[in-house]
């Protein structure tokens, strides 16, 4: 039984999920990282049915969907920027990029542009070092950054 | 029992196979130093201050979630354990405020106790990294302060494990780590049922009761107010560990002797609206089984248990005796009855009741528990509360001559006091039921099949032709149960018992720190000694009763009563505040 039946949810979708998973809190992960699928994000609401469903305290789901930098518990941007934070990056000039950006776009880390088109984040090593610093917009990955070519880059989105 | 032969500090010990380490260092006598392990929870090993040598083994191990081997050799006491003590304890502390003068648990915070006895003596790491929180005071009962937190997660199980609730765990990563309500709402917009039962395990200042003792020294001190006092039953058995006496003491004269010294006009005790509790649950009671009433019907004294089923069984609603708490009786009647009897003009009594409780800091705050037009009562302490005021006042409480409470509400009976156990109110209840309905003597009034502090209890009555099966559960992992079993129907029960807290509310999550089940079943039989001790057994042979029926209430379950002593509940649910995505 779905605690709540707000229209606006995605509820038929979400079912599909939890239908897929049969309730166990095994799953929850892939039950989290599937729901997020849906809208981008994981609304209290959509935690709140899939902590009703599995059978866990919503305050649990709610841990491990903050636990985990890729769900997401607020709507985020189209596109996510993610830039290396690791040592490799660090020592290339990562924090000279991370001005550029946060200056061209006027967030920082953890923020979402007023028209909802890009949010910053960090990430830990991306696996780029031979052409640190290093970042991802969305599934794209781009290298051997400078607040110039990083500047470019957002301005073509 | 396979026992096994370990060495500890040169000392050889044989513990039982599986035992940890700390268990077998404790039969060596030597007691290792722990920050988030507790003796009734699950081992986390979160906190690495129980760290210890095990010859053989490559790094320092933990000594409460390691277990023993045969011929282990333990050294719990080298310059390399005792470094990595030291440091790991100074960490924590490199992110915990060094506010102690000013904290509500300083001398009585178990990570100072810890800071003194592993020999810190000044801060060497200044490397405050965590990002600080403002403190949630949202809640009428408790208070969250996340900075001063160190996240040994005692909070997280008890609230989890043993209550069910799950208002609280641990949420986001790294050092952003907090024990936070899902969303990082606030608590109050969440199921919490706020029993305090975190606050009673917290080793800090993170998470404790909302303070009332400021308000209740003003009234003290308002020559205008009449200032009454009532006292939970079990209070009696608990306060004196907050002046360093063994757990299980009874203590009700100098109890009542205290109180009064802080000033309080009339002593009075609760014990006497708990007798009353019996009368009017107890027709209640016989009410619904001879008239075909909603059964089983469930006790209503609790009020985390209340918050409870308000939250996870709101359509179970009818099941609930619609009896008042003992504390809300007791305030209402002192501003009507007492008022009227006293002269008083009930804007000027005001009404302070001793808890073992931090929820009853909620339940007088219910809107509805205002039958006078005043609220029942105005401030609740909890013992904790009470320990600190008799601190502030200098009075010596092991030194204080035994007294007797007021009247007319200090006139109780034995089924009063066991309302502070487990089980109590099922047998207070059945003490009376049993007489009214079948106009008999008990030929023992002792009920000990709802006795202890085991989580579910059951037991048979024979009211002379007619049998009543019982169930008294403790905790709400244990209300759960039965819960789910009504849900299914498969509970064949006609009446139950439900305390929030485990133990009943001697182990109230506003009790003196440290609460153990151990101490705990100290507690207990302290209530059952002092309920043996009394003339008076039964609720109904109290005279002060007999004598508020004759000449105020007229009869049990009158229109009087139902005004004053009857109450409603709130359909709550699971997630209280519409939530925002």
């Amino acid at each position: 039984m779905l605690a709540k039946t707000d229209c606006s949810l995605p509820t038929p979708k979400l079912s599909a999920i939890l239908d897929k998973y049969k309730k166990s809190p095994g799953s929850l992960l892939e039950i989290l990282r599937e729901a997020q699928a849906i809208n981008g994000y994981l609304s209290r609401e959509i935690l709140q049915l899939i902590a009703e469903e599995v059978g866990v305290p919503e305050s649990k789901v709610y841990g491990v969907a903050t636990f985990y930098s890729l769900f997401k518990t607020a709507p985020t941007g189209r596109y996510i920027i993610r830039i290396c934070e690791s040592a490799p990056c660090h020592i290339r000039g990562a924090q000279d990029v991370l001005a550029a950006i946060e200056k061209t776009l006027a967030i920082k880390p953890g923020e979402t542009t007023p028209d909802g088109k890009f949010t910053l984040e960090f990430t830990s090593c991306l696996g780029l070092c031979g052409v640190a610093p290093a970042m991802m917009i969305n599934d794209q990955v781009f290298g051997n950054l400078t607040g110039d070519r990083v500047r470019e880059i957002i301005n073509s989105f | 029992m396979e026992m096994v032969k370990v060495t500890v500090d040169g000392q050889t010990v044989e513990v039982p196979n599986g035992s940890t380490i700390l268990a077998a260092a404790k039969k060596a006598g030597i007691k290792i130093p722990t920050l988030c392990y507790h003796e009734d929870f699950n081992v986390k090993a979160m906190c690495r201050i129980c760290v210890v040598e095990v010859v053989g083994a490559r790094t320092l191990q933990a000594a409460c979630s390691q277990p023993v081997s045969d011929g282990m050799v333990i050294i719990t006491n080298s310059p390399a354990v005792r470094q990595a003590r030291k440091i790991n304890l100074e960490l924590l502390l490199s992110n915990h405020p060094q506010d102690c003068l000013n904290c509500v648990r300083n001398q009585r915070c178990e990570l100072q106790a810890l800071a003194d006895q592993l020999g810190v003596q000044q801060q060497r790491f200044h490397t405050k990294t965590r990002p600080e929180s403002p403190k949630d005071e949202s809640t009428a009962a408790l208070v969250r302060d996340p900075d001063k937190c160190i996240l040994c997660r005692r909070c997280v199980e008890v609230c989890h494990e043993v209550q069910s609730v799950g208002a609280i765990a641990p949420g986001n990563r790294g050092i952003n780590t907090q024990i936070l309500p899902a969303g990082g709402v606030d608590l109050n917009d969440v199921a919490c049922v706020q029993c305090g039962q975190c606050s009673l395990v917290c080793p800090v200042a993170a998470i404790y009761e909302q303070d009332h003792t400021e308000r209740v020294w003003a009234a003290l001190a308002d020559p205008e107010k009449h200032v009454v006092v009532q006292t939970a039953p079990a209070i009696r058995v608990s306060i004196g560990e907050e002046f360093g006496m063994e757990p299980g003491q009874v203590t009700t004269g100098q109890l009542v002797a205290a109180l009064r010294r802080l000033g309080f006009d009339r002593v009075f005790d609760t014990d006497f609206t708990a007798d009353l509790t019996i009368i009017e649950e107890g027709h209640e009671f016989i009410d619904r089984l001879t008239n075909g009433g909603v059964l089983p019907m469930i006790t209503s004294c609790s009020p985390g248990w209340i918050k409870f089923i308000e939250h996870f069984y709101p359509e179970y609603l009818d099941h609930l005796s619609t009896c008042k708490s003992p504390q809300q009786m007791f305030g209402a009647l002192a501003k009507t009855y007492y008022a009227e009897k006293a002269g008083i003009d009930p804007k000027n009594i005001y009404v302070v009741s001793i808890m073992p409780c931090t929820a009853k800091k909620f339940e007088c705050g219910r809107p509805e528990m205002s039958a006078s037009g005043y609220p029942d009562v105005d401030a609740v302490l909890t013992t904790r509360e009470l320990g600190k005021m008799l601190r502030q006042a200098g009075i010596v409480f092991s030194e204080l001559p035994e007294e007797e409470y007021d009247d007319p509400f200090g006139i109780t009976t034995g089924a009063g006091v066991i309302f502070g156990a487990s089980g109590g109110v099922m047998e207070a209840a059945l003490r009376t039921v049993y007489e009214v309905v079948t106009k008999e003597t008990l030929p023992s009034v002792d009920f000990n099949a709802v006795r202890g502090i085991e989580g579910i209890k059951e037991a048979e009555v024979d009211l002379k032709g007619t049998k009543v099966k019982v169930a008294v559960a403790n905790g709400l992992g244990n209300a759960r149960k039965l819960m789910d079993l009504i849900k299914e129907g498969k509970a064949d029960y006609q009446f139950i018992e439900i305390m929030c807290c485990p133990g009943g509310c001697i182990g109230g999550g506003g009790q003196p720190i440290p609460t153990t089940n151990e101490i705990r079943k100290k507690r207990i039989e302290a209530i059952y000694k002092a309920d043996a001790g009394l003339p008076l057994r039964k609720s109904h042979e109290n005279p002060a009763v007999k004598t508020l029926y004759e000449e105020y209430l007229g009869k049990p379950l009158g229109e009087k009563s139902h005004q004053l002593l009857h109450t409603h509940y709130t359909k709550r649910g699971k997630y209280p505040e519409k939530s925002v995505g």
